[in-house]
């Protein structure tokens, strides 16, 4: 049996939200470990320029999240990475979460903050073909895919902005989106429907994906008729949006509909000592800035949790 | 050269020689982007506990690189980091895009074996 290492207060997740919650726990000198299953600084490192942190003018997302690493190590907090959480109980008192490697630590407060990630459409042949056709990131595989023809599935910011920078390189961008209106901002739409090299097939969706050693085509499935159309491609893109990575919370803490954790003004949860801050959260935006605030308010509310339950055991 | 920890192979020859010096050897190729920074962290993150596999990176845009992107087990890539696993200077495996630690580890034990000191539950 391996030995249960103490700390005041653990955080789920390193990403801004978590490492913020770092940094001012530790720096009110509460015993702080951070478990981060991936990468410290989750999504940020996914973004290649941060220019709305507001007093940078602007940054590349992995220098942001080192200096917020060194930052909350600066002040005595604990950071581990790639660990891989195998349960948790956050009932109790004292909360334990244990490592797939054995490892198990305890704490009185637990703030969760594991984020999200990219939506998968989770149809056949999806893990097939990703890194052989299939991409989450333009900014990393675009070049694959110059002069051939693409398409980007969504009909968000993020699936306009990112069809508009592929005509940088594929010779043509089909844009296939489920609805027949676009959730983007007027001048994302405006710019994709007046690119030259870009189209689109609206109320559809992929149904599947078809290939050899890489993707060939796809199946395009019209949501109003059900009818399947072939569809040659060289590569897709998808950008639809994100999930909360809240899976192995399930039946732990409240959830809403769509996995995410449901949270008071203070960013308690329903369990006592067990707070919540950041993209795995029932909220409107999604940004580092809305993550580092409510990592702040996270480890403000954890640390007077810890000072009330210290004073009601003494 | 790519910001990481891991040592860095700048050249052809000197991945030549990685993979004829030791048995066995992992290269990340890679950029500093998104889908790479991850499998470097992990490589970095897992290279005291696997004594037995020599890790490296090497830049994607580094023309040298061509000695990796023309490897016939990356054809059909589209997705970096390409990361080439190599036992005895042959490749046994090669994945596209990011992986997680968990993959990484699987095709290290399964490749290399597991590292003598992995605990188990
Ligand atoms: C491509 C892209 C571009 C973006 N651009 C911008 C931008 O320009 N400006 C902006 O403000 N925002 C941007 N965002 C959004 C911003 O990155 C997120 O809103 C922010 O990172 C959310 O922070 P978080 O700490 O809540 O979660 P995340 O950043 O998702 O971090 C969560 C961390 O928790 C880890 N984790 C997950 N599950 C577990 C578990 N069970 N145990 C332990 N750890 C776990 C994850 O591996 C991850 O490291 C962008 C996002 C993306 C993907």
């Amino acid at each position: 049996m391996n030995e249960v290492q103490q700390y005041d207060a653990i955080v789920v997740g390193g990403g801004p939200a978590g490492l913020t919650a770092g940094i001012y726990l530790s720096r009110a000198r509460v015993k702080t470990l951070i478990l981060n299953e991936g990468t410290l600084g989750g999504q940020m490192i996914l973004t290649h320029e941060i220019a709305n942190y507001p007093g940078v003018e602007s940054i590349n997302g992995f220098q942001l999240a080192n200096i917020m690493k060194k930052q909350a190590k600066s002040f005595g907090c604990d950071l581990l990475a790639n660990i891989n959480i195998a349960s948790m109980s956050l009932g109790d008192d004292i909360k334990t979460i244990t490592l797939s490697d054995g490892k198990s630590f305890s704490a009185p407060a637990v703030i969760l903050s594991p984020g999200g990630r990219p939506r998968t459409l989770g149809v056949p042949g999806e893990g097939k073909f990703k890194g052989r056709g299939i991409s989450y990131c333009a900014t990393c595989d675009g070049d694959f895919f110059t002069d051939k023809e693409i398409v980007v599935v969504g009909g968000g910011n993020s699936a306009l902005e990112e069809a508009v920078s592929l005509t940088k390189y594929a010779s043509k961008v089909t844009i296939v989106h489920q609805f027949d209106h676009f959730q983007a901002f007027e001048h994302a739409i405006e710019e994709a429907k007046k690119h030259p090299k870009i189209s689109f097939i609206m109320e559809s969706t992929i149904s599947a994906f078809h290939g050899e050693n890489g993707l060939e085509s796809v199946d395009i499935l019209n949501l109003k008729t059900n009818a399947v159309t072939p569809f040659k491609t060289d590569g897709v893109f998808i950008f639809i949006g994100y999930v909360a990575n809240t899976e192995n919370l399930k039946g732990m803490v409240a959830l809403n509909d769509w996995g995410e954790i449901v949270v008071n003004s203070d960013l308690e949860t329903n369990l006592p000592g067990v707070f919540a801050a950041g993209d795995c959260i029932a909220k409107r935006y999604r940004q580092v800035t809305t993550a580092v605030g409510e990592g702040t308010v996270a480890a403000l509310a954890a640390s007077n949790y810890l000072h009330r339950r210290k004073q009601s055991h003494s | 050269m790519l910001y990481t920890n891991l040592k860095h192979i700048e050249t052809a020859a000197q991945l030549e020689k990685a993979i004829s010096d030791n048995e066995n050897v992992m290269v990340v190729c890679g950029r500093m982007g998104p889908m790479c920074i991850p499998v470097y962290g992990i490589a970095e993150d897992i290279e005291d506990e696997y004594k037995h596999v020599q890790f490296f990176d090497m830049e994607f845009d580094n023309p040298e690189a061509v000695v990796i992107r023309r490897l016939p087990e990356v054809r059909g890539f589209m997705g970096i980091p390409f990361t080439i696993y190599y036992k005895n200077g042959k490749v046994v495996k090669a994945t596209s895009s990011i992986q997680t630690k968990e993959q990484v580890t699987t095709i290290l034990n399964k490749e290399f074996g597991a590292p003598a000191n992995k605990k188990t539950l």
